[in-house]
C-alpha cells in the first residue's frame, strides 16, 4: 500500500523527478515575499511578520556596498541559527561559479541556494552547473538571455537582479519590462525567425521555441533588487513578478517589523490600490537610496553574471 | 461551476491552470468577497504560516468555516491540508480546525527530503503519483476520517463529508484524478444547494479492500 521510490537516488544527481520537485518548491513560494535576514531575531521577525522564506546572509547588500571587501558565502553558524529558529523554506547565497561553497550549502540542507551577482564572482566565465545538485538553485537576470542561460544550467527560479542595496527599484523595473517584453516578442516570430533571436540572445534554441509557444519562462519569475516600500512591491508584482525578495529595503528601515508586514501585505495584495495604501500607512522613513545615475559601472552589481 | 482558489500566497496558479485545462472555471480568493459565487475552495500550497495570517487578519477564516457550514467542498493540498487540520504540530500553530487530525509540519524534513512517489489510492486502478514538496505528516486522523492513499505508512489523502486534503501535490502532476474527484464534491454541494436538499458526499470508486489495513487512528 505505501507509495513506493520513482527515482532519485539522493546521491546528489538530480534527475527529471527532482527537477520537478526543484520547480516545485519555487511554485510554492509564489505570492510571497523573501526578506534576507542576518540574525536568528530578524529571521524570527521576518517569518512573524508573513515572509514565505529568508535569505541567510552575514551582510545585507547595502552593507556589502558600504564595507566593501570580498563578499563570500555566509557564516556557517549563522545559517545553522537561522535554520533551526524558522519553519519557513532558508536560502543562502554562493558567489557565481563557486561550485564547493554550493556543496558546502547543499550539505547543510539549505532549502534554496541563490548563486548571486551580490556576492563577489568566484569565477568570470562559468556559472555553476545546478543540474547536479538536489538543492534548487536560484539565478539572477537582466534580460531573457541571461535568464535562459540560468535555466539551461538548471535554475528553477529567475529573479530579476536589480541593485541590490541601492534602495532604488528602477533597474528591477528595467529587467523585468525587458524580460517580459523579450518574451512577448517570441510570441509573435515565425518558426524560421527563432534561431536568429536564439543567437541575439544567446539562449538554447529549444528555450527560445518553448517561450514561443507558452509566452512565459518554464520556471518562476521573481523581482529583487532595490524594492524598499509596500507600492515598491506591487510595482513589481503588476510588471509581471510572480513573487519579490527584499533585502536590505527591510532591516535597513527605521520600522523593520512594520515594513516587512506592510511588503508582505502589498505583495499579496498588488492589484488593489486600497490595500496598498493601508499597508504605506503609519510607515516610517524607508531606508536612503543611492541614485543609479550617479554611480560608477565598477559598483554595480548587476554587471555581475555572464 | 466555479471553483475558488486562495491566492494571498502558495501555488495558487497552479491549480488554476489545472482547473482550466479541465474547463473549470476558478477565481482567485484574496478577500471574503471572493468567495461569493464560488461552489468549491482550493487552499494550494505554500507557507502555511503566510497564510494564516491573511486568513486571520482578513477575515478570511471566519468567511471559509462558514462557507464549509453551508456544505461546500473544501480541498487543502500540503499547507492546505495543515489549514484544515484540528492540531498543528512542529511548531504548535493556529489552524481552521475543520479536520479532526493532528498534521506534523515539514514531517518528512527540509526540501532535500521532497521527492516524488507512486502509490495505490482509492481513487483509480493505477498508482496515483505524489509530489512531496516540504510535505506535512498527518500522525493521527479521528473519527469518520476516510483515508483514500498512504504514503509510507501514513494517510496521504484523506476525506471528510465534502472536505478533501492531500500531503503531496496533484496539481503539481498532469494527473487530474484528485481533482476530479474533488469536482464531484464540489457538484453535490452545488446540487444541494439548488435544491435545498443534502446529498451524499461522494464515495470513491474502488472498494477500500486494500486500504482495510489503513486504520484510522495511529
Amino acid at each position: 500500500m505505501d507509495a513506493k521510490k520513482v527515482n532519485g537516488s539522493g546521491n546528489g544527481n538530480a534527475g527529471p523527478k527532482e527537477w520537478r520537485v526543484k520547480v516545485g518548491l519555487a511554485e510554492m513560494l509564489k505570492g510571497g515575499v523573501i526578506m534576507d535576514v542576518t540574525t536568528a531575531d530578524q529571521a524570527r521577525i521576518a517569518e512573524k511578520a508573513g515572509a514565505c522564506a529568508v535569505m541567510a546572509l552575514e551582510r545585507v547588500p547595502s552593507d556589502i556596498r558600504k564595507e566593501g571587501g570580498v563578499a563570500r558565502m555566509a557564516s556557517i553558524k549563522v545559517i545553522r541559527e537561522i535554520m533551526a529558529t524558522v519553519t519557513i523554506p532558508v536560502m543562502a547565497k554562493v558567489r557565481i561559479g563557486h561550485f564547493a561553497e554550493a556543496d558546502v550549502l547543499q550539505a547543510l540542507e539549505v532549502d534554496f541556494i541563490d548563486e548571486s551577482e551580490v556576492l563577489t564572482p568566484a569565477d568570470e566565465e562559468n556559472h555553476i552547473w545546478k543540474h547536479d545538485y538536489r538543492v534548487p538553485f536560484v539565478c539572477g537576470a537582466r534580460n531573457l538571455g541571461e535568464a535562459l542561460r540560468r535555466i539551461a544550467e538548471g535554475a528553477a527560479m529567475i529573479r530579476t537582479k536589480g541593485e541590490a542595496g541601492s534602495g532604488n527599484v528602477v533597474e528591477a523595473v528595467r529587467h523585468m519590462r525587458t524580460i517580459v517584453a523579450q518574451m512577448k516578442k517570441l510570441t509573435l516570430l515565425r518558426d524560421d525567425e527563432l534561431m536568429h533571436e536564439a543567437k541575439e540572445l544567446g539562449a538554447p534554441l529549444d528555450l527560445i521555441r518553448q517561450i514561443a509557444k507558452t509566452g512565459k519562462l518554464p520556471v518562476p519569475n521573481f523581482s529583487a533588487g532595490g524594492i524598499a516600500t509596500p507600492a515598491d512591491a506591487a510595482l513589481v508584482r503588476r510588471l509581471g513578478a510572480e513573487a519579490v525578495f527584499v533585502g536590505s529595503g527591510i532591516f535597513k528601515s527605521s520600522d523593520p517589523e512594520a515594513r516587512a508586514k506592510a511588503v508582505v501585505k502589498a505583495t499579496t495584495h498588488f492589484d488593489d490600490p486600497k490595500a496598498v495604501l493601508e499597508a504605506h500607512e503609519e510607515l516610517g522613513e524607508a531606508m536612503k537610496g543611492l541614485d543609479i545615475r550617479q554611480m560608477e559601472e565598477k559598483d554595480m552589481m548587476s554587471t555581475r553574471g555572464w | 461551476m466555479k471553483i475558488g482558489i486562495l491566492a494571498v500566497q502558495g501555488d495558487f496558479a497552479a491549480h488554476a491552470a489545472m482547473l482550466e485545462g479541465m474547463g473549470i472555471e476558478t477565481a482567485e480568493v484574496r478577500t471574503p468577497a471572493d468567495l461569493e459565487g464560488c461552489d468549491g475552495l482550493i487552499l494550494p500550497g505554500g507557507e502555511s504560516t503566510t497564510q494564516l495570517q491573511f486568513l486571520q487578519e482578513e477575515g478570511l477564516a471566519e468567511t471559509i468555516k462558514k462557507f464549509v457550514a453551508d456544505g461546500h467542498a473544501v480541498f487543502g493540498t500540503c499547507a492546505g491540508a495543515i489549514l484544515l487540520a484540528s492540531d498543528v504540530e512542529n511548531p504548535k500553530q493556529e489552524s481552521l480546525g475543520l479536520l479532526d487530525m493532528t498534521v506534523l509540519r515539514n514531517g518528512y524534513g527540509r526540501q532535500i527530503a521532497s521527492d516524488v512517489f507512486s502509490g495505490k489510492s482509492t481513487l483509480k486502478d493505477e498508482p496515483l503519483e505524489m509530489v512531496f514538496i516540504r510535505g506535512p505528516i498527518i500522525e493521527r486522523t479521528g473519527p469518520g476520517i476516510e483515508i483514500l492513499a498512504k504514503h509510507a505508512g501514513k494517510p496521504a489523502i484523506v476525506q471528510k463529508g465534502r472536505l478533501l486534503a492531500t500531503t503531496f501535490h496533484p496539481e503539481l502532476t498532469s494527473d487530474t484524478t484528485v481533482h476530479e474527484y474533488f469536482l464531484r464534491l464540489a457538484a453535490e454541494s452545488d446540487s444541494s444547494k439548488k435544491n435545498g436538499t443534502k446529498v451524499r458526499a461522494a464515495k470513491p470508486e474502488r472498494s477500500k479492500r486494500e486500504l482495510t489495513s489503513a486504520k484510522s487512528s495511529t
